[in-house]
């Protein structure tokens, strides 16, 4: 699968860094990862919101610029791209599976599989798309527009767009967080196959230890530093390393509200972001897997 | 809760700037079509009315028709004794003398004419003396006025002259031929400073004498100022009482009428244009802003939604909606007054730069545009704002916040239905006007294509998906899936898209129209030219007259075969004036197209052959004597045929010899020649020397056709620029509100442009996408304005044909031109927000909201 290195690793960090902001105000992300991501492998990130995960993802991803340290996909160390030539390499090397948004809504489940490589004016390899089509089980969806699929469709979409440019590596950035549990299985079931059958790397940042049990190794962050590590874990292992994480009580260290600790009006000056906090849908608030839109749950309890 | 709104306002600072900035567009092309109009209107009135005094008093039928005065005959001058009578009449405030004449032709520093070939030079003595209703009379801008041998120019003339004040400048006066030298002492202009391309000579008051009066004291008018309080209606009738016979006196208002009545047709034409360009300059806008408010309010979907949640009731939210919408147009208004202001002087300073004098400065603001420009600002505003929120307003709090409802994209509805109803209406009115089932054809097809204009406005989602999608297969072919991106993007959501096209849509149409109508006239006047023109070149003077030995020089010109020489004669038949066209017999019908019916034109003395029409008009035949009053002789004329020659040629009722003029006393003076060019000659090189051979003369021109009919168009052209003026507002607001949606809609996809860019779209590909989008919407509405231009312009031509329209002419490369310039447009349009798109972080741009 691999784009010709020998390297036995897809990816790796050495000392990366990252800080957001300056002098007082400044927050240390990443405090000096050394990460290698292996070939053919599934890997899992998991921390506590503010230990640097996705921080670590959207670096090594080519995403986010670190503030120190280098980062490899394959033998190119990344921080030497210019713009386009990133772009380009997130095109050919790299797959991404976000949260949620993953597909262009103008755009059939078809036309979004196959838009990294009409983007790149490719053709796609016929046998290699039957072979994703029926694996990710979407056949008779293909003609559909994004609106028209269940949450977990959308995200099997998202999937299969990801590999069909066979990429180096795949990021996916809490795949499974907006997903009832059953469709959530659904994609990790599928991000397992693809490993064991295609050998694709895939790195996966979760919160959810039932998603890391899916995978071949769990890498713990605390504080943007590398605190544990699991290889071939079950859900309770995740869990047990879980709590040796986080002796003060609670799995979560999920902040209740948002940063600064007061309730954000619409209106008040303030990161678009940070303003969403409060609105259902947002990464930072739990959503329970029936409580999508209306029409999303009514299409789950169809599916 | 309105402190809410007020934050709501400041927080989000570029949804408002680009809210305002919508209402800054549509204020503007509102608030400068209707400065341009009446900029336009006042230009002319200041014509008009500005020359003018309250109470003119001159030679009686001299305002009805200046062309046929003729100069030579014994006129009644108004004497210091008149003057001092019509000073004693009740009311009269003041009275001066006025001379005015037409005869002089200032002559450049390199020795040509200043002014341009058929607009005239007036030549008037310098008063100090409001103009009617007390209007600014003349008004010194340099220098000082005129003593003896002085002249002040307008500022135009002397620029065009190459002058500076205190330089000598000679005027040729056609009367003697000779050039009169006089000293540049400053600038003048009328109170407007409108001369509509006529040129202005000021003199004292002895230097008018000598040129008018042969230097007898006294005048050829007077000019009348009135009390301020006095009627002048009654004045000027109570001036007359005191007048000689011969004289009448007329008020400002007459006079007025009467100038309008010559002046050109095409006038009353302008000004139904600008109101139909000030109505749709009014629509535009309305569409611009609605567009606007629309996208912007189901943006803010979510945190009305939550306002609810919190317990803000409808009304409440829909209160706050409005106040930020009534702030916003308020300052937005304000903004787009003083940005039209801007744009009607900046073209009308595009319009002088390139040549064409629309009458200098922009007056002040008039109420009406004040009023109209807030209105649309505030009250449009209000519109568009309320509708969607009240929409919002409707949808349950929890269903708004989860983004269940957004701005999906609503059906077609009652709008296109309606909008399908009034392109069939205006359809069936234009199409009984072209084929006679309704009288007033002309209206009709005004009217329908008015209704069918304003139809295809409403219905351009439902007409422009075609286009889209024959756009979208092009991309997709030309540019693969950024293409085909881009036509999604814009297929997205066709309202918008079609409301956004509109613009350019409605000023393509009109401009498509316009050239059409201007090309047909222009190929009409040609093609009337061309077929009366005979002979290769013909030489006339602009004094109207050229001694007999210019004729004798041209004739010896190498390579000239043959002349013919054409006099004319103004006489009076009975009561009616009938000018006399003179010629030798051998000359019939080589000078211009004529053909005998009956008879023939002879040289002999006192015989004459008379025109088809007029001969049975009157009951002339062959055999039949005409008694005709020439230099107030009265001369038999024998009727020795009956010709015809095609109407518009210009020949008059009769035709006669030139022995018969020479007899009845007319001066010895050609009014034309026309020259056969030898076999074998270049017309061209002939022209040149013929040329040469009448240097000296600088009144006296050579053209061929091309020249004549150039002439002939210029009229058209300066129309058809001022028109193009117009709609440069049009299309100027056009690109800007394609700038507008196309940001707005960069902001509203913020996370899907950063999905693209994440799965590997470069910035050069996206910012290619959101180009293409933008073309696709100005090929919209260049593909709509174009097609309905053309059938409006074809079909006006059909009633307008018996008025000279005869001939059509759609100008195909210019239509292909527009096409071009709408794909330059779009890509000017995006440059702006596919900057703004490419420039987005991928990771804030994900994360966004």
């Amino acid at each position: 699968m691999t784009a010709g290195s020998l390297s036995p690793l897809a990816a790796r960090t050495e000392d990366l860094r990252k800080v957001y902001g300056h002098g007082e105000a400044a927050v240390v992300a990443l405090a000096g990862v050394t990460l290698g991501f292996e070939r053919g492998k599934f890997t899992a990130v998991m921390g506590a919101s503010g230990s640097g995960k996705s921080t670590l993802m959207h670096c090594v991803a080519g995403l986010d610029n670190p503030t120190g340290g280098a980062v490899f996909i394959g033998d190119t160390e990344i921080g030497r791209l210019k713009d386009k030539q990133l772009t380009l390499l997130r095109r050919e090397r790299i797959g991404f599976v976000f949260q949620s948004f993953n597909l262009i809504p103008t755009l059939t489940a078809d036309e979004n599989i196959l838009l990294p490589l009409s983007i790149a004016g490719r053709k796609p390899d016929p046998e290699w798309y039957d072979l994703i089509i029926d694996t990710v089980g979407l056949r008779d969806r293909l003609t559909h527009k994004p609106s028209e699929l269940s949450g977990g469709q959308q995200q099997r979409v998202a999937c299969a767009r990801a590999l069909m440019s066979k990429p180096d590596i795949v990021f996916a950035d809490e795949p499974t967080g907006n997903l009832d549990s059953r469709s959530g299985a659904e994609v990790l079931a599928f991000l397992r196959r693809s490993v064991d059958d295609f050998g694709q790397t895939i790195v996966m940042v979760t919160h959810d230890p039932v998603g890391a049990a899916y995978t071949d190794r769990v890498v713990f962050l605390a504080d943007g530093e590398v605190v544990d590590e699991l290889r071939s874990p079950s859900r309770e292992d995740v869990l047990r390393a879980m709590g040796r994480l986080e002796p003060a009580g609670g799995r979560t260290a999920r902040p209740a509200t948002p940063p600064g600790g007061r309730v954000l009006l619409p209106g008040d000056v303030a990161p678009a972001h940070s303003e969403a906090a409060l609105l259902p849908g947002s990464s930072e608030l739990a959503v329970p897997p029936s409580e999508g839109t209306p029409q999303e749950a009514r299409r789950v309890v169809e599916d | 809760m309105l402190r809410a709104s007020w934050k709501s306002l400041l927080g989000h600072k570029l949804r408002m700037l680009m809210s305002a900035f919508a209402i800054v567009l549509g204020v503007a092309f509102v608030a400068g079509s209707l400065l341009f109009t009446d900029m336009l209107s006042a230009s002319l009135n200041g014509l008009l009315k500005g020359t003018v005094a309250d109470v003119n008093v001159g030679l009686k039928g001299q305002y009805d028709d200046a062309t046929m005065t003729d100069l030579d005959s014994a006129r009644v001058e108004v004497t210091p004794a008149v003057l001092e009578r019509i000073r004693d009449v009740p009311g009269v405030a003041a009275a001066y003398g006025n001379n005015v004449g037409t005869t002089l032709y200032p002559l450049s520093k390199s020795g040509q004419l200043i002014s341009s070939p058929g607009a005239p030079t007036i030549t008037s003595n310098y008063i100090k003396a409001p103009a009617a209703g007390g209007q600014q009379g003349l008004v010194i801008k340099s220098g000082h006025a005129p003593g003896d041998g002085e002249v002040m120019l307008d500022p135009t003339a002397l620029e065009r002259g190459g002058y500076k004040v205190g330089d000598i400048m000679a005027a040729v006066d056609v009367l003697t031929g000779k050039p009169v030298p006089f000293k540049i002492v400053g600038t003048a202009t009328w109170g407007s400073g409108t001369t509509f391309g006529a040129t202005y000579m000021f003199v004292s008051d002895e230097t008018s004498k000598q040129l008018f009066t042969g230097g007898k004291d006294a005048y050829l008018t007077a000019w009348v100022v009135a009390d301020r309080r006095a009627d002048v209606e009654q004045v000027t009738a109570d001036v007359g009482k005191v007048l000689p016979s011969g004289l009448e006196a007329l008020s400002a208002d007459t006079v007025t009428e009467k100038t309008q009545e010559t002046l050109n047709q095409g006038l009353s034409f302008v000004n139904t244009f600008l109101l139909v360009f000030a109505a749709i300059a009014l629509i535009v806008a309305t569409f611009l802003i609605v567009n606007t408010f629309s996208i912007i309010v189901a943006q803010r979907g979510r945190e009305l939604a939550l306002l609810r949640a919190m317990g803000a009731s409808r009304a409440q939210v829909r209160v706050s909606v409005l106040f930020e919408a009534a702030i916003i147009g308020l300052g937005g208004a304000t903004a787009g007054i003083g940005f039209g202001w801007l744009l009607a002087t900046g073209i009308n300073g595009l319009m002088a730069y390139v040549g064409v004098d629309l009458g200098g400065a922009l007056p002040g603001l008039s109420p009406t545009a004040v009023i109209a420009s807030y209105a649309v600002g505030l009250l449009v505003t209000l519109g568009a704002a309320y509708v969607p929120a009240a929409r919002a307003s409707k949808v349950p709090p929890i269903a708004a916040m989860t983004g269940e409802y957004m701005t999906g994209t609503q059906g077609l509805g009652r709008r296109t239905i309606l909008s399908v109803v009034m392109i069939a209406a205006g359809a069936v009115a234009m199409a009984g006007g072209l084929f006679g089932w309704f009288p007033e054809a002309l209206a009709c097809v005004g009217v329908g294509a008015l209704l069918i204009l304003l139809g295809v406005a409403g219905a351009g989602p439902l007409l422009g998906r075609p286009v889209t999608w024959v756009l979208g297969r092009v991309y997709g072919l030309a540019f693969g899936s950024v293409g085909r991106l881009a036509e999604l993007n814009a297929a997205r959501n066709p309202r918008r898209t079609a409301a956004t096209a509109s613009a350019l849509m409605i000023g393509l149409a009109l401009v498509v129209t316009m050239a059409i109508l201007g090309q047909t006239s222009k190929t009409s006047v040609a093609s009337i030219v061309a077929t009366g023109f005979r002979g290769d070149l013909t030489v006339s003077s602009l004094a109207a007259q050229m001694a007999p030995s210019v004729g004798d020089r041209i004739e010896k010109v190498d390579g000239v075969a043959d002349l013919y020489r054409t006099r004319r004669a103004a006489a009076r038949v009975g009561s009616d004036n009938a000018n006399i066209l003179a010629m030798d017999a051998a000359a019939f019908g080589r000078t211009s197209e004529m053909t005998m019916q009956s008879g023939e034109l002879t040289d002999a003395v006192d015989t004459v052959v008379v025109k088809d029409t007029w001969a049975t008009e009157h009951g002339y035949t062959t055999g039949s004597t005409i008694t005709a009053t020439i230099r107030d002789k009265d001369v038999p004329l024998r009727v020795t045929g009956i010709f015809s020659a095609p109407q518009n040629s210009g020949v008059p009722g009769m035709i006669s010899n030139l022995g018969t003029l020479e007899r009845a006393g007319v001066p010895e003076m050609d009014t034309e020649y026309v020259l056969y060019v030898s076999p074998g000659q270049s017309v061209d090189d002939v022209r040149q020397r013929v040329a040469d051979a009448v240097s000296d003369q600088p009144l006296i021109s050579v053209n061929d056709v091309a020249s004549i009919t150039q002439q002939a168009t210029s009229a058209i052209d300066q129309l058809l620029a001022v028109i193009y003026a117009l709609l440069a507002l049009a299309i100027i607001i056009a690109v800007l509100g394609i700038v507008n949606t196309l940001a707005l809609s960069v902001i509203e996809r913020t996370r899907e442009i950063g999905l693209l860019r994440a799965i590997g779209l470069t910035r050069g590909q996206l910012r290619r996408m959101v180009t293409l989008e933008s073309v696709v919407v100005a090929l919209l509405g260049a593909f709509l304005g174009v097609g309905m231009g053309l059938v409006f312009g074809v079909a006006l031509q059909r009633p307008l044909a018996d008025q000279g329209l005869d001939k059509l002419d759609i100008p195909w490369p210019l239509l292909g031109l527009f096409l071009v310039v709408s794909v330059l447009v779009g890509i000017l349009a995006a440059v702006w927000p596919a900057r703004r798109a490419a420039q987005l972080d991928v990771l804030q741009a994900i994360a966004t909201e």
